[in-house]
């Protein structure tokens, strides 16, 4: 046995160790490749492993999120994205390679020296647990009466916060079509450049 | 990209085919289950367009765009919004606050008829407006590409 771990606690620790090291192998990968269709399957990949770490962590509507947009759309977009460039990416000069790698562990030191203040994972006295956050779940069934807590507070308490998100959705669905077009009048227009080939 | 050209693709299309209702069911499970489980309008309108962008990636861009028009997903995209804010609106004719579902239905104190029916609203308008953009958003790349050829992929 390991110190510390017993039982359940092992075999979540055990979990998480595995899928935090999967993520890491397929961080470095997505850094080391230069195919680009590769890169895109493997941040799907990226995805669908965190939201399965997103459920060890007991985050279910995070990692419901983080599956359907990370590991579904997102990828078929890079997709489409994709076929509109080129393959494959150029490989960086010399001395470019090394700053790169050097802000990552410059960031990644001060995100290891911020977590030492970090409060245990769920524990009942850290600020996320105690303040508003109780608030929500003694109030919810006498205000609301929804059962998903984080439906009442998205849709609810914090409404006007949802209605931006979906203007801000609905924003970046405006952009791609102000750079891009609408889709099938491009599509249409290279249908017509291969017929006048023809 | 559906000819006899591309016949070795069989199996993608007979296997996608009875995928793409049961993943369209599954969204609306996820909509309107969304008050006791996890899941809601903004995951619900991002699986629906995947049954879309399922059936466009193994049938070809054309036949999805024939099914479901651009200017239809990108009318649903303004549709939603207008719902989403519609309903604050309403609140605010009912002499409430902006989005105050409270206020929706005129009814007594401890009432929760407001809040359920004004969280069923404005999820069905997050869910119009996410699938709306997010398919907008897809046809506008894919659109650009007649036809994903066997060697890009």
């Amino acid at each position: 046995m390991i110190a510390g771990y017993s039982g359940a606690d092992l075999a979540i620790a055990l979990i998480n160790v595995l899928l935090l090291g999967l993520l890491f192998v397929v961080g470095v990968a997505i850094a080391r490749m230069r195919s680009l269709f590769a890169i895109v399957m493997l941040s799907g990949i990226y995805s669908l492993i965190s939201a399965t770490w997103f459920v060890a962590l007991d985050a279910v509507d995070v990692a419901f999120t983080e599956a359907a947009v990370g590991a579904g759309i997102s990828t078929a977009l890079l997709l489409g994205a994709m076929l509109l460039t080129a393959r494959t990416a150029k490989p960086e000069k010399g001395a470019m390679q090394i700053v790169p790698i050097l802000v990552v562990l410059a960031t990644g030191a001060m995100l290891v020296y911020a977590t030492i203040d970090l409060p245990a994972f769920g524990d009942p006295d850290s600020p996320a647990n105690t303040y508003v956050g109780t608030d929500y779940l003694e109030r919810t069934p006498r205000e609301i009466a929804v059962p998903n807590i984080v439906t009442a507070v998205l849709a609810s308490y914090r409404g006007f916060d949802t209605l931006g998100e979906t203007g801000v959705v609905f924003t970046a669905a405006l952009a791609v079509i102000l750079l891009l077009g609408f889709g099938e009048r491009s599509l249409s227009a290279t249908f017509n450049r291969k017929k006048d080939k023809k | 990209m559906a000819g006899p050209r591309s016949d070795h693709h069989v199996i993608l299309r007979v296997v996608a085919k009875p995928l793409i209702p049961i993943i369209a069911l599954f969204a609306l499970y996820v909509h309107f289950h969304g008050d006791y489980s996890p899941g809601g309008g903004f995951q619900a309108g991002v699986i629906i367009v995947v049954a879309v962008v399922l059936y466009a990636l193994v049938f070809g861009i054309t036949p999805a765009m024939r099914a479901v028009p651009p200017v239809f997903a990108r009318s649903l995209a303004a549709l939603g919004f207008i719902i989403f804010a519609g309903v604050g609106v309403w609140a605010l004719i009912m002499g409430g606050n902006f989005l105050d579902y409270d206020v929706l239905f005129n009814e007594e104190p401890g009432g929760h008829m407001g809040q359920h029916y004004g969280i069923i609203a404005v999820e069905v308008g997050v869910l119009f407006a996410v699938a709306g953009s997010m398919l907008s958003i897809f046809y506008a790349f894919a659109g650009r590409v007649t036809e994903i050829k066997d060697e890009d992929w």
